[in-house]
């Protein structure tokens, strides 16, 4: 009973304050968002817990099943993708309440916009059929865009569009594959298209396949799919850029492996060496514009579309019988803290410093060595170095790799590390670096004092990404609750 | 031809303009347009394809009637924001560096 | 928990405790953070006591976490972490004190003995690992807690040598890690054991092995300073003195030859190794090394960066004696990691104390400092004729041993490099030796810092380290055989990985 509770209270509850936000103004819409992320986190863990135990969760909203009702289905992929949505949702929004200046025009529009974007996010990993998941994407989408659009310049309203418009191609091919799926077995929930479909489906079948995986792709910004990602998400303010890098690009990606464990799973074997190699390009790329740019957001940003790539990399291991799944799992959960402690850090010295520039970086270690330590915890993690969350993924797939014969993906995985190491140390070496006297002086007049939670906040993600390293066995277990493979 | 099968490819080549349209065209509301376009050809899709036995399904009409409240979400807001980057920038259209201010 | 899974985990956290309290301290609390360093560095030594003490009976020390599905941290403390515990922990107590005293006044000392105590909880963590993944985790951590050691000063020159430090340590660490997965895929999740393991993998694999071994080897031999990965050492002598210090007879490069020294001895076995044809390699390497570091060291005008191409070489020995078949070899490798880091800190110590007395950075700028700091020559001339094989110091000890493990593994060759290295040591020592002793003062020192008051030749807190371990280098060369000295510990490891007894 309370697991059902749970269940709808996750997305609703978004919802509620959401709409409170949007009625109350900021000052008070912050500490509803705040209220309802602490609820919300409680009953992510209740259902993580039951499911724990219960095994999966089946719930038909209204009493209405499949196929006219709504279906909504948690496993322990579910339980962990929404474990990592509340646990990064709650330090963020506790940190933009401090980070926007009071009567700062995007404060007014974030709270009711992440409201939305959380209950979408929380919808759909709940549901479980593939119109709902539309639905649901396009619900994250429109948030997503109006957050970087919200109180900025034209810069950031450019991003934003050039994001709408990446996002609605992907959208629109998405539907469409589900028109098609529809057209030939006459239902859209996975549970029942998961048997239905075997090597032997028409050839429609993989057509509308192949259209949904691209219209993911381009909304997780999968190299060469990525265009849009770094302006967007290098440009939005800190507590935005956070709530993406860490949380909505993981939304696409988790469809593409629900998809691909499930309904798909035996038609995309010919074809799993496709992820693989534009996952590998993602890295490269992305990396290689991570060392390149001046500009601190944007190195940060550039990092996430390499990070995504090692989540590509992962698919071709994906066979039945391997247990990659905790692996993958590990490291989007592992990433998404990472990115947005670092994000928040990053978000914090533009606020010291007063100006986006990594040269600008010089004397933080001696002004803020809480933010620098939290930066460099995430860039541990995402380095992939001992003892954080992000190496255990690492060494999890690597194992896999190495037992599958994918000599390839070793290389690419240890290289990736080895680049982000060159482009995280770019910024820890340099806030090592005694402050110049040119920028000091002119730090005084641009910069502004910080307030302390900011700095914890950053601190507490990166050092939970830290700790995931240690204390992962109880996660892996749920992962593999109802693991497909 | 019969009638579905019709209307399923006028929707696909409907589906297909408005993708074009989306990614080739350079003024902004044209392609709100086209994404509209994109949107309409994946309903009739779904539409015409989902008859059963001469039977009209309701079910894919229920999804198009979702997928035109989210068309119509996503305008509004594609609208919004080319009005603000009108009265920002003066243009109707979004250029293609990245990194700029 | 038992106190058998207590100790081993008691003497990590006796510096990770004090290190993250530290670092949240602000700089003005002087006192506590004194307080703490000292509390820690006498707490770890109580714990290790009662280690060796139990260890010696036989009881068996360890601590297990599951860290996922077939993945364990495992510590096990044995008589050969033992050896590596106490030299670090007894050292790191007195470089604490040197540090205290060299830092007088400097900027950052919270986050500098954070690092310091980070740094000292990673070897731990290294020396008591019980299977590779332990030792993984603990050998990165090391490399990210000297990091910002390394880059302390802040100036570009320093970013310069972090730069170059990471680019080495990290890129072998990847290599580490490859290897390690590679051997964990083929033996399952081994834990270090006498003997090593890797024999019982089966026929068929012996191409992955021997490439495996060069990747573990390249991976460990980065921080051990082999040549060609050597580069990263003379760089990061940026850094302070105290840092050198403990980078070059505690941490990094003994964490480096330790590491040669399991996967030699417990992940492939000595036996095994040799049946693989790996033995060979590594030694000729390791000669290399040996000629190669004190041959460059001869060209080096900087005090710091003789030093440093002089312990490239002498680390080499460790290796060397390793890479001898039999057990006199392993005794002869072992010894010199202890003796070698008790000669080579006292020689870097007396380094910082010329700089930070008179400003000295170069041997052209000794003439006649003996006169003027006579205590502080008189280490550095133990420690280096210790260098040389003197006789009664240290370095004669693990020499002996060292030559007769040659010529019980039919390795003439060695004895000739091994001796070759001592004329260069000689070459390079003693005529700093000479200039210190014999040349007349200069008119005036580059910056005196701390002027000379009748016997009092600089601060106390640095003073008193050197004399300390330039005593102990002397005893260790008159007492070997007592019965707690690094010698008969050496014999009683050597003893149980070959099953037979050294003379």
């Amino acid at each position: 009973m309370t697991e059902n509770i749970a269940l709808i209270g996750v997305f609703t509850v978004p919802l509620l304050w959401a709409t409170l936000a949007f009625l109350l103004g900021p000052g008070r819409g912050a500490f509803v968002a705040i209220t309802g992320s602490v609820v919300q986190l409680f009953l992510a863990l209740i259902l993580a817990r039951s499911v724990l135990v219960d095994g999966p969760l089946n719930h038909s909203t209204g009493g209405w099943g499949a196929p006219l009702g709504i279906d909504l289905y948690v496993d322990g992929l579910t339980a962990a993708m929404l474990l990592l949505t509340q646990v990064v949702a709650l330090p963020i929004f506790v940190y933009a309440r401090s980070y926007f200046a009071p009567g700062a025009h995007a404060a007014r529009h974030f709270w009711p916009l992440a409201g939305f974007l959380i209950a979408g996010m929380n919808a759909l990993y709940l549901a479980n059929d593939i119109f709902n998941l539309y639905v649901t994407l396009e619900i994250v989408g429109l948030a997503a865009v109006a957050l970087i659009a919200a109180g900025g310049g034209a810069g950031q309203v450019a991003a934003a569009l050039r994001y709408l418009f990446a996002a609605l191609l992907g959208s629109g091919a998405y539907l469409l594959g589900v028109a098609l799926i529809y057209g030939t077995y006459g239902s859209v929930s996975i549970a029942t298209l998961t048997p239905l479909i075997d090597v032997a489906a028409p050839r429609v079948v993989s057509i509308a396949a192949l259209l949904m995986f691209a219209g993911l792709m381009l909304k997780s910004a999968l190299f060469p799919f990525h265009y849009w990602l770094p302006a967007a998400h290098g440009g939005a303010p800190a507590p935005v850029s956070a709530l993406l890098s860490a949380l909505v690009v993981k939304a696409a990606i988790y469809l593409c492996l629900r998809l691909w464990l499930g309904p798909f799973a035996p038609l995309v074997q010919a074809a799993a060496w496709l992820p693989g190699v534009l996952g590998a390009g993602a890295i490269l790329w992305g990396s290689a514009m991570a060392i390149r740019t001046p500009r601190l957001k944007l190195l940060v940003a550039y990092s996430t579309v390499a990070q995504l790539g090692y989540l590509f990399l992962a698919f071709p291991l994906l066979t039945p019988g391997a247990a990659v799944l905790g692996a993958v799992t590990l490291q989007a959960i592992a990433h998404g803290l990472a990115k947005a402690a670092m994000f928040a850090a990053a978000g914090i010295i533009i606020h010291s410093t007063g100006r986006d520039a990594v040269a600008e970086v010089a004397g933080v270690a001696e002004r803020l060595p809480l933010t620098l330590f939290a930066f460099a915890l995430a860039g541990v993690s995402l380095m992939g170095l001992p003892p954080s969350g992000g190496f255990l993924a690492k060494w999890l797939l690597l194992d896999a790799a190495l037992n599958a014969g994918h000599w390839a993906l070793v290389a690419v995985i240890i290289a990736g590390g080895l680049l982000a190491a060159i482009y995280v140390f770019r910024v820890v070496r340099q806030a090592f670096l005694n402050l110049p006297e040119e920028l000091a002086d002119r730090q005084k007049h641009t910069g502004r004092p910080v307030p302390r939670v900011l700095e914890w906040m950053a601190f507490g993600l990166a050092a939970a990404s830290v700790l995931l390293g240690l204390f992962s066995v109880d996660l892996l277990k749920l992962i593999a609750v109802g693991n497909p493979l | 031809m019969t009638s579905e099968l019709l209307f399923a490819v006028t929707g696909v080549i409907l589906f297909a303009i408005g993708a074009a349209g989306t990614i080739l065209l350079a003024n902004l509301l044209r392609r709100v347009l086209a994404f509209n376009i994109m949107g309409s050809g994946a309903c009739v899709v779904l539409v015409s394809l989902a008859q059963r036995n001469g039977i009209a399904d309701p079910v894919p009409q229920a999804m198009v009637l979702t997928g035109i409240v989210v068309a119509v979400a996503a305008t509004g807001v594609a609208l919004a924001l080319t009005r603000r980057l009108h009265q920002l920038t003066g243009e109707c259209e979004t250029t293609s560096s990245v990194e700029h201010d | 928990m038992s106190l058998n899974e207590f100790l081993p985990l008691a003497v990590i956290a006796s510096s990770l405790l004090p290190g993250l309290i530290i670092f949240v301290l602000p700089e003005r609390y002087l006192a506590l953070r004194t307080a703490l360093n000292l509390l820690g560095a006498i707490a770890k030594i109580v714990f290790i006591a009662m280690l060796l003490a139990g260890v010696q009976a036989g009881e068996d020390y360890g601590f297990r976490h599951a860290i996922a599905p077939g993945i364990e941290l495992v510590f096990k403390a044995d008589a050969l972490s033992l050896l590596f515990i106490t030299l670090s922990a007894i050292l790191w107590l007195l470089t604490t004190f040197y540090a205290i005293g060299y830092l007088e006044n400097a900027p950052h000392r919270s986050r500098f003995f954070g690092f310091f105590s980070l740094c000292v909880t990673a070897t731990m963590g290294i020396a008591m690992a019980g299977n590779l993944f332990t030792f993984f985790v603990f050998y990165e951590l090391l490399t990210l807690s000297t990091f910002p050691l390394v880059a302390h000063r802040g100036t570009p020159d320093a970013k310069q040598g972090a730069t170059v430090y990471l680019a080495y340590t990290l890129t072998g660490g990847a290599c580490l890690l490859t290897g390690i997965i590679w051997m964990n895929s083929l033996a399952g999740n081994a834990e270090f054991v006498h003997g090593g393991f890797a024999a019982t993998i089966g026929d068929g694999h012996e191409t992955a092995l021997r490439i495996i071994f060069l990747l573990l080897i390249i991976g460990v031999g980065v921080k051990a300073a082999l040549v060609p990965l050597h580069g990263w050492l003379p760089k990061a002598m940026v850094a302070p003195a105290p840092v050198s210090a403990l980078l070059h007879a505690v941490a990094v490069v003994k964490a480096g030859a330790f590491g040669v020294v399991r996967i030699v001895d417990e992940v492939y076995g000595a036996e095994f190794a040799q049946s693989l044809g790996l033995l060979l390699p590594l030694a000729i390497v390791a000669a290399v090394t040996i000629l190669w570091g004190s041959l460059r060291a001869l060209a080096q005008d900087e005090l710091k960066k003789r030093l440093a191409y002089s312990t490239i070489s002498q680390v080499s020995y460790i290796v060397l004696g390793i890479a001898m078949f039999g057990s006199l070899g392993t005794i002869g490798g072992l010894v010199h990691l202890v003796h070698q880091g008790v000669m080579k800190i006292t020689l870097f110590f007396c380094a910082g104390n010329y700089a930070e007395t008179l400003g000295i950075h170069k041997i052209s700028e000794m003439d006649g400092v003996g006169r003027r700091m006579p205590a502080t020559t008189a280490a550095f001339s133990i420690g280096a004729l210790g260098m040389m094989g003197a006789p009664l110091t240290a370095g004669a000890i693990s020499k002996a041993w060292l030559v007769d493990g040659a010529s019980a593994a039919n390795m003439e060759w060695a004895i000739w490099v091994l001796t070759a290295s001592s004329l260069l040591n000689a070459a390079y020592f003693l005529p700093i030796l000479w200039r210190a002793w014999f040349r007349p003062l200069p008119v005036a020192w580059p910056e005196e810092h701390i002027p000379r008051r009748k016997w009092h030749e600089t601060a106390w807190l640095l003073l008193l380290p050197p004399l300390i371990t330039g005593i102990l280098t002397v005893a260790l060369g008159i007492f070997p055989d007592a019965e707690i000295s690094p010698l008969t510990w050496a014999c009683f490891i050597a003893d149980v990985e070959y099953q037979a007894l050294p003379k």
